[in-house]
């Protein structure tokens, strides 16, 4: 039955209270660990045409009459058009259309960072598109922008409201306390740059529009688009087959897209606008910087009495402000909390989710600055993480639907117990150490979303459901999911995704929430395709319900009969079993969430800064794996942008001007297969009982936040060297071991002198 | 003005198996062979190819290398994958038994954003299994 609930949901941190109308999802729970396919090393299923370059990505569409687009984009970060001529480029070779400030809204004539759109070219081809682009006459009225965070605070330029939390009383618990350590961290802005860039499509037919276009929220582009044209939603189309990559960057329609739409009106013929690599890195969005200004509290025995800090997301010129100080809220069992997050309004380039927006930061900082106070304390971080374990969350008291944090502290213990050993290698120069860091994060999903799934006589299965799979497997993982409940061979199960106009609502692919939002749906959808087969085997064989099942492609009853599947749905000929399934709710009064712990193995050249990542365990809990292979690539891959976030990558903006140095590959440096490390990753696999009838949680994101502070912990341990800002450059390096020696020298003096 | 090979293959000749993600040098996306060397396609012009033989990912489409990609999960996005697979086939005509050292030499012209690479190197490793 349809039940209508008031519920929370949560999408990459952010909650809004929704009304929601659910089905029942009152299915018998899988046992724990592996099953027939589920929960098993599963190659992806679409790999073959990925890897042999078949699959469809909005970038390899070509329409009949297709033109393409370049966009005019502002070259100051703060500026006024006093004037602007579109004639010339109107006028140039192989130009079918221009726009300006005056014809679309995404169009600004006071663009407010390096990047705004301004003016965009339909042309025949893009080289044609740019060339006319290039001759549009711009009188600029160049204004001072505003480009440090610390100076938005103070003229309260802010994106959205300063967001203050206090729980306990702060400033009594730092009273109390035997140990206080306090530190600033620095985070620096990174960017997506996932190798197929921002880009659609549009194409207007008979009275309404499809859009093919890189997303990873097909749903999101309709609402949004159907919003911006006036149309109902069903006059948009959205198809997304393939997508190379969005890492949080690609949840809704950018610019991109409603310029193509405007141009493919105004021609008549379907549109592409695509940005070019340099424009990904300046328009597209991006983790934004941020500065903290943290304190921790300790009593001699270890318990935290007080967590405090300043926050401040450096968010650009728009785009919300992530929970940066989610993790000092969350992650331990601090009494006395209080935070400030300042959503610092900059004329910088607006920022975009990029998998974990605000923990990948706010862990950096907090988990950074445990170990410093593990080491004043004189006790094990792992222990110290230990003795302030959360058993609730401690923002709302709210119980956890499943916690399993102990088990992977448990599970990271032989590699912590190293540590001697891994010091011990240090020769000459090159000092070795080793430093972890916890994990906490979203990654529940929840309703809404649905499945419908046909078997056609000959027993084949065909999951159909308009989402997107944007290289995280999860065509595979719903074909898992449809066979395990079936009864069938995986290679009997196909998946149709990727088309707004073939298949019911599906959720976004981000916040880790696809999984634990898709998977629960597609399991209900082939429960009911499976208890319809098995009411007409029933039938067929005079037998009850009650003792039949389907097993391994066969219908199989508790007396030791089998049947193959065919004889029963074979009696279709052209019929077919539709079963339809829907996302059931999430626990009501119940936090869900997922856990960590990495150990990270370094090794640094003293002399000139170098560090060498050598191995990263990653340990987490987020419930029941679908795919264990897939999973491993998503840790793997986490940790890879991990690294890059920590040591190499970087955004630089000329700090006068705001305009964005790094555009190109070359200078925005992104680690390569001779920058990974060994990785090792292990799920601990159990199922949350609370949550759906999987039991399972999301990984996209996990595997990326703590990977910065177990690698800037290592470097401690290693060197003594206390790193406060990201990428770890050589600069960085070199001024944290300038900075250890002068404490060290001043220590010895001080000892000296008594 | 001259045309890229790239464009030649993909705009005109409908080969889009050979992704352009940078068009600049940077990446290798868009990696083809050329009388067997691994090239960018986006940074040659298609006149100075010449009579050497064009190998894209289309001519590799049963080439071992692409089932040991799928099977050690190689793929993720795909987007760089074909360019992966292609510099890759280079290396293994050359060298069939690759070392960890001349694998990451010869492919950390090949970004893969989606962090793919030890899987890459365990297909490459493994590719004749
Ligand atoms: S597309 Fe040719 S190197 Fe990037
Ligand atoms: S698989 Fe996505 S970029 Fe390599």
């Amino acid at each position: 039955m349809a039940r209508l609930i008031r519920t929370e949901k949560e999408v990459e941190g952010r909650y809004e209270e929704v009304w929601i109308v659910v089905d029942e999802d009152a299915l018998d729970r899988w046992p724990a660990g592996p099953l027939t396919t589920v929960g098993q090393r599963v190659p992806r299923v679409d790999g073959l045409a990925r890897a042999r370059g078949q699959a469809l990505f909005t970038a390899d569409l070509q329409l009949p009459g297709m033109l393409h687009t370049a966009v005019l984009r502002s070259p100051y970060a703060r500026a006024r058009v006093i004037s602007i001529d579109l004639e010339p480029a109107r006028s140039a070779f192989g130009v079918r259309a221009v726009i300006g400030p005056a014809d679309l809204d995404q169009l600004t004539d006071e663009p407010g960072y390096v990047g705004h759109a301004v003016a965009a070219v339909a042309a025949d081809t893009f080289g044609q598109a740019q060339a006319a682009a290039e001759r549009i006459v711009v009188e600029w009225d160049v204004l001072e922008p505003l480009l440090d965070a610390d100076e938005a605070v103070r003229q309260e330029s802010f994106v959205s409201d300063v967001a203050n939390y206090e729980r306990g009383d702060f400033e009594r618990g730092l009273g109390g306390a035997d140990v206080v350590v306090e530190a600033e961290y620095r985070t620096q802005v990174v960017v997506h740059n996932s190798l197929e860039t921002h880009q659609a499509v549009c194409h207007w037919e008979d009275d309404g529009i499809t859009i093919y276009i890189s997303t990873q929220y097909i749903w999101g582009i309709r609402a949004s688009m159907a919003d911006h044209l006036g149309l109902p939603p069903d006059k948009v189309r959205v198809i997304c087959h393939a997508m190379g990559g969005g890492f949080g960057a690609k949840n809704s329609p950018g610019d991109y897209t409603p310029i193509a739409a405007e141009l493919a009106k105004r021609t008549a013929r379907p549109v592409r606008c695509a940005l070019t690599r340099r424009e990904e890195n300046v328009a597209a969005g991006n983790r934004n910087a941020t500065i903290q200004r943290l304190t921790a509290a300790a009593t001699t025995d270890g318990t935290l009495v007080a967590l405090g800090g300043d926050f401040v997301n450096a968010v650009g010129y728009s785009g919300w402000s992530a929970t940066t100080e989610g993790p000092m809220k969350m992650l331990y069992a601090c009494d006395n909390v209080r935070t400030t997050q300042y959503p610092a309004k900059l004329n910088l380039p607006p920022m975009a989710a990029f998998r974990a927006p605000g923990f990948v930061e706010g862990t950096f900082g907090l988990e950074c600055l445990l170990d410093e106070l593990a080491v004043k304390l004189g006790i094990d971080p792992l222990e110290l993480r230990r003795m302030n374990y959360a058993d609730s969350d401690r923002t709302d008291d709210r119980p956890f639907s499943s916690k399993n944090l102990a088990e992977c502290y448990r599970r990271a213990e032989p590699h912590w117990a190293k540590r001697d050993e891994v010091r011990a290698r240090s020769r000459g120069p090159w000092k070795h150490g080793i430093g972890l860091a916890s994990q906490i994060w979203y990654g529940g999903g929840g309703p809404p979303s649905y499945a419908w799934i046909r078997v056609g006589s000959d027993g084949r299965a065909q999951v159909v459901t308009a989402m997107q799979d944007i290289g995280t497997g999860t065509r595979t993982a719903m074909a898992q999911i449809a066979a395990e409940e079936l009864g069938i061979p995986l290679d009997h199960v196909q998946v149709s995704l990727g088309d707004s106009a073939r298949g019911p609502f599906a959720s976004i692919s981000a916040g880790s929430s696809t999984v634990p939002s898709m998977g629960p749906a597609v399991r209900s959808a082939a429960a009911d395709a499976k208890r319809q087969i098995i009411e007409i085997a029933a039938q067929r064989f005079h037998l009850e319900e009650r003792v039949l099942d389907l097993r391994d492609g066969q219908i199989v009853s508790t007396d030791g009969g089998s049947w193959p599947l065919t004889e029963v749905t074979g009696l279709l000929e052209s019929g077919q079993i539709l079963g339809q399934g829907a996302r059931g709710p999430n626990p009501a009064g119940m936090q869900v969430l997922t856990f960590g712990v990495q150990v990270a193995e370094v090794a640094v050249d003293v002399e000139t800064g170098e560090v060498r990542v050598d191995k990263i365990v990653a340990i987490h809990d987020v419930g029941r794996v679908i795919n264990a292979l897939g999973a491993e690539s998503q840790v793997e891959g986490g940790i890879i942008q991990g690294i890059g976030h920590t040591l190499s990558e970087e955004r630089i903006d000329d700090p006068a001007t705001g305009s964005i140095l790094s555009r190109t590959l070359d200078a925005y440096r992104m680690p390569t297969i001779a920058d990974v490390p060994e990785i090792v990753s292990e799920l601990v696999d159990i199922p949350d009982e609370h949550l759906t009838n999987l039991g399972s949680k999301g990984l996209g994101e996990p595997p990326i936040i703590p990977v910065a502070a177990a690698i800037a912990n290592a470097i401690r341990d290693a060197t003594g060297a206390e790193i406060r800002s990201l990428p770890i450059t050589r600069e960085e390096m070199l001024r944290a071991l300038r900075e250890a020696e002068a404490r060290e020298k001043e220590r010895r003096g001080a000892a000296a002198a008594v | 003005m001259g045309r890229s090979l790239a464009q030649v293959l993909r705009d005109d000749l409908g080969f889009t198996g050979t992704k352009v993600a940078c068009g600049e040098g940077h990446c290798g996306a868009c990696t083809v062979q050329l009388d067997g060397v691994p090239t960018l396609s986006c940074i040659t012009l298609v006149h100075t190819v010449g009579d050497r033989e064009v190998t894209t990912i289309e001519g590799l489409r049963d080439h071992r290398l692409i089932h040991a990609f799928v099977r050690t999960d190689a793929v993720q996005c795909g987007f760089c994958t074909p360019g992966q697979v292609v510099s890759a086939a280079a290396l293994v005509a050359a060298n069939p038994s690759p070392s960890k050292d001349e694998i990451q030499h010869a492919m950390s012209g090949n970004l893969c954003r989606c962090g793919t690479y030890p899987k890459i190197e365990e297909a490459i490793r493994t590719w004749q299994d």
